[in-house]
């Protein structure tokens, strides 16, 4: 933009200005302002963003001072001079509504108007969505023209269809609702919505039908890039469910799909997972700051060792004496289940502790205009697949696994061939645990870590299970997954709550068409 | 004819279990209130004010664990959703009870409070007719019957056994439990129903309501056990007790399980729906948190101390396991979760049979070593 060139050149305008921003008059600083906004100078810039961080200090000399962000130290704005005033003794600049108004006009001139293109697509942006000031609205109309960047040119156009589209003139508004047809964003929907609109009396309240067409098909562009951004946001929030789901139910795929045990207990692996994580997030913050942020590499080692040592122990000292009862299992699963809840809950205390996520894992993703997938969130996604692929690679290409698949084939046989079995239902009791815990870590990242965290999981992992097959992993997942996608899919025309009960009321169905699972095992092996 | 009844009576018990059977029923449905309503407070002999509705409270528990003990130890099928059909028994209740409040509710409104505290203007359909004591004892059967029918017809024509059957019912309760904590349900979501004040005109504050509560608690659990005991005696009984063993065998001798199943599920959900309702006016409150999994896992507690397939021990189990809840609750609430996880590993592991199912085994046993020290030992053959 050019300035009008006057007597002096722009430093001596700039100091002007500046002069009359000291001066306390309303009136003044605001013309002050509007000045400074017209300016070609860098310094600009930095004296009105300084202005509305309520930098700027007057000195008793009338001289203008800007304060560096931590308010350490005070420079003169024009020479840049240190001054070595004290900041609490300087006057601020007053400021009323007015004032504020022009500021955020000049200050959004000023960065369309800078040559740092960066600078220019944020502003473009914010312009975009909350619309431009009507003083600006010539400057952007040349601003957009020139504009090279093709992000800040669509930005500027939309920031002008603000204002366009209840313009007099015919071609603005046309131009304007094509603009926004071509964004796609949702910020005019209200407006657009009352174009294609009737009034009281059954009449259009657009008389012109072109725009109203225009504006019609405006509109389903917006209302289709909603659904879809709709869609992409449940779909990632069902993953990331059943992902969760996914890590809880691996485990109990083991022990009750390959063993036939009702492990009830198998929710609190997950909470001593959890607790680990707590214990080994605490033991680093006290011992090793250093390495803070990457206690999650020991928790997880440390919490797949803790859960598979207490598996190990439940299983050799109380449910090998049940093999062959479940439903014996399941009720003394479930006194063990009490047993360590009220342990936790007498170590650490009933109420929930807090597991702060390292740095790395906190912030988010945007994928869509207000669609953000927590880093956490990820990460358990990405723990889930690498879990699953650990113990599939386990069970099919490891002896051990071997060993566990032909122990659940054929107790006696896989006996008789010099198996032992006891040895292998223990670790395999062990590694369900273990895997549970794992699980554990993951949610200590993504919800709150109390002794009850188990109860939650236990109905919806136990349906994952049966759902997938017994005895099935490939169908562990499957169910996993489609569970918690069609779980999300339902929430918002049902609501949380009704969609949980829409879920398990499917299942509950689809358990009576297909009593053994999605994946049944054919012939023998699946009797 | 006599002879018949006299037979069948012999068949359900023998005359010294009659004997027991009538002792204990004295105590508690004539002894316990006369000690309540007709000593002075001061007597030793007082059964205190506090313990009727305790006590009321205890006998329906034991008329839940009858019907689990019907369905688990004789059938084979252990159900973790029985809390669905005690809370539809419990709600109801709690429905007429809440109706009977009339006016005196917080907001002096013909409506419950908390619809008023939801701004609805109207009842909603399903709350019709709960203004009469007899529809709502007549819905509290019936709901959970139809309930229990239809659930039950699925999951048996579809034959879910064992741990899957537990898994589904537990899902189903889980479920309800999710449906009930909304206020939109139209059940007072959180805080269930409550307040109530009169039952049948009478006012529940009373000590001699009270009584007849804990007086109706104990009969229902009578009927309930001896009508039980007769279904075990009778054919139909057999027929369950051969399908808990043996289905594949019951099958192909041309029974169709789904039937026999059938009859014996919605009956212990009626019986449990009993229970639910006549629980509901003694201890005031009915809940959501009725409905939690972990409840329907310990009604199978109270089965398994006392005994499965045993149907008294049942309902001693339940007493003895909400007796010892109630003391250490409030003498040492911390132990209480040690004690009751204890019991389900202790009972599994050591007590298969249960308290009642082990006293039965030791009294067999004290028997046989009697007529073997009457009798010389004749040959080896015929030793067991």
């Amino acid at each position: 933009m050019v300035s009008p060139d006057q007597p002096g050149g722009p430093g001596a305008s700039l100091q002007a200005a500046l002069a009359q921003l000291a001066s306390g008059d309303m009136a003044a600083i605001k013309s002050a302002i509007v000045a400074i906004g017209e300016l070609e100078d860098p310094v600009a810039l930095t004296v009105l963003e300084a202005l509305r961080e309520r930098r700027l200090r007057v000195a008793a000399t009338g001289q203008v001072l800007i304060a560096s962000s931590d308010g350490a130290t005070l420079r003169e704005v024009i020479s840049g001079r240190s001054a070595s005033e004290d900041l609490e003794s300087l006057g601020e600049i007053a400021m009323t509504n007015t004032v504020r108004r022009a500021l955020r006009a000049s200050v959004a001139r000023l960065q369309i108007a800078s040559p740092d293109s960066a600078v220019r697509r944020r502003a473009a942006a914010v312009l975009a969505k909350n619309g431009p000031p009507a003083a600006l609205v010539e400057f952007l109309r040349a601003a957009h023209d020139s504009e090279s960047d093709p992000a800040t040119r669509v930005n500027l156009a939309l920031a002008l269809a603000h204002h366009d589209l209840s313009s007099e003139d015919r071609e603005r508004r046309l131009a304007a609702i094509r603009s926004i047809a071509r964004a796609e964003v949702r910020t005019f929907k209200p407006q657009l919505e009352a174009m294609v609109g009737r009034g009281e009396g059954g009449e259009y309240s657009e008389s012109d039908d072109e725009i109203r067409e225009l504006a019609l098909s405006a509109l389903s562009a917006v209302e289709r890039n909603e659904l879809a951004g709709r869609i992409v946001r449940d779909l990632v929030y069902g993953l990331s469910l059943a992902s969760v789901l996914v890590l809880a139910a691996l485990g109990l795929a083991i022990t009750f799909g390959l063993m036939g045990v009702i492990n009830m207990a198998h929710g609190e692996m997950l909470m001593l997972g959890a607790y680990t994580t707590y214990l080994v997030q605490s033991e680093f913050a006290g011992r090793v700051p250093d390495w803070y942020a990457y206690y999650l590499v020991a928790a997880l080692p440390a919490a797949f060792g803790v859960c598979f040592a207490t598996g190990a122990v439940l299983e050799r000292a109380v449910i090998r004496y049940l093999y062959g009862r479940p439903l014996e299992t399941l009720l003394a699963t479930w006194g063990l289940a009490l047993l360590l809840i009220q342990s936790v809950r007498s170590l650490f205390g009933a109420h929930n502790v807090t597991v702060p996520s390292p740095a790395w894992l906190s912030g988010g993703y945007t994928l869509v205009e207000g669609v953000i997938l927590p880093y956490a969130r990820v990460a358990a996604i990405a723990l889930a697949a690498l879990i699953t692929i650990f113990i599939a690679a386990l069970l099919y290409r490891s002896r051990l696994g071997l060993h566990i698949r032909a122990v659940t084939e054929n107790r006696a046989m896989a006996q008789a061939m010099g198996i032992r079995t006891a040895r292998v239902d223990t670790v395999t009791f062990g590694l369900g645990s273990a895997v549970a815990g794992l699980g554990g870590v993951a949610l200590s990242q993504i919800g709150n870590v109390g002794p009850e965290l188990g109860q939650g999981y236990i109905v919806d992992s136990f349906l994952v299970v049966v759902v997938g097959g017994v005895g099935n992993l490939l169908g562990t997942v499957a169910a996993a997954l489609g569970l918690g996608i069609v779980n999300k899919l339902l929430e918002p025309a049902t609501g949380a709550v009704l969609g949980k009960i829409c879920v398990l009321v499917v299942v509950i169905l689809f358990i009576q068409r297909r009593p053994k699972g999605l994946f049944a095992l054919q012939g023998r092996a699946g009797q | 004819m006599q002879s018949r009844a006299k037979k069948l009576l012999l068949e359900m018990h023998t005359p010294r279990q009659w004997l027991a059977l009538a002792a204990v029923a004295g105590i508690v449905l004539v002894a316990v209130p006369v000690l309540n309503l007709a000593t002075t407070p001061t007597s030793a002999l007082r059964v205190s004010d506090h313990l009727i509705p305790l006590f009321g409270k205890f006998l329906c528990f034991a008329l839940v664990a009858v019907a689990v003990d019907l369905l688990w130890g004789f059938a084979g099928i252990l159900s973790l959703g029985y809390t669905v059909f005690f809370a539809c028994g419990g709600y109801t209740m709690g429905m007429y009870l809440m109706r009977a409040i009339g006016r005196d509710g917080v907001y002096r409104n013909e409506l419950p409070d908390f619809m008023v505290f939801l701004d609805w203007h109207e009842l909603p359909w399903y709350w019709r007719g709960f203004d009469s004591l007899g529809f709502a004892i007549a819905m509290a059967l019936l709901v959970p019957g139809i309930i229990a029918l239809v659930f039950g017809y699925f999951a048996f024509r579809s034959r879910i056994r064992g741990v899957y059957f537990s898994i589904i019912t537990q899902a189903f309760t889980y479920a309800s439990m999710l449906l009930f904590f909304r206020n939109e349900t139209g059940f007072g979501g959180n805080n269930g129903l409550t307040d109530f004040k009169r039952i049948a005109g009478l006012p529940l504050h009373e000590q001699s309501t009270k009584v007849s509560l804990y007086i109706a608690s104990g009969f229902a659990l009578l009927l309930g056990y001896l009508l039980c005991r007769y279904v075990v005696c009778s054919k139909l009984g057999r027929v369950l007790v051969a399908l808990r063993d043996q289905e594949l065998r019951v099958m192909f001798a041309g029974y169709s399980p789904l039937k026999f199943k059938l009859f014996a599920w919605t009956l212990s959900a009626i019986l449990c729906g009993l229970a639910g309702a006549l629980y509901v006016p003694q201890v005031g409150i009915i809940n959501p948190n009725e409905l939690a999994p972990s409840k329907g896992i310990e009604m199978a507690v109270w089965v398994a101390v006392g005994g499965r397939g045993t149907l008294a021990g049942a309902a001693v189990g339940a007493v003895a396991v909400n007796g010892a809840k109630s003391w250490l609750t409030a003498a040492h609430p911390e132990y209480w979760l040690y004690v009751l996880g204890s019991l389900f590993i202790a009972v599994t592991l050591f007590l298969p049979r249960g308290l009642v199912g082990h006293l039965a085994v030791v009294s067999r046993r004290i028997t046989t070593w009697r007529k073997q020290c009457k009798l010389p030992r004749i040959s080896i053959h015929n030793r067991p």
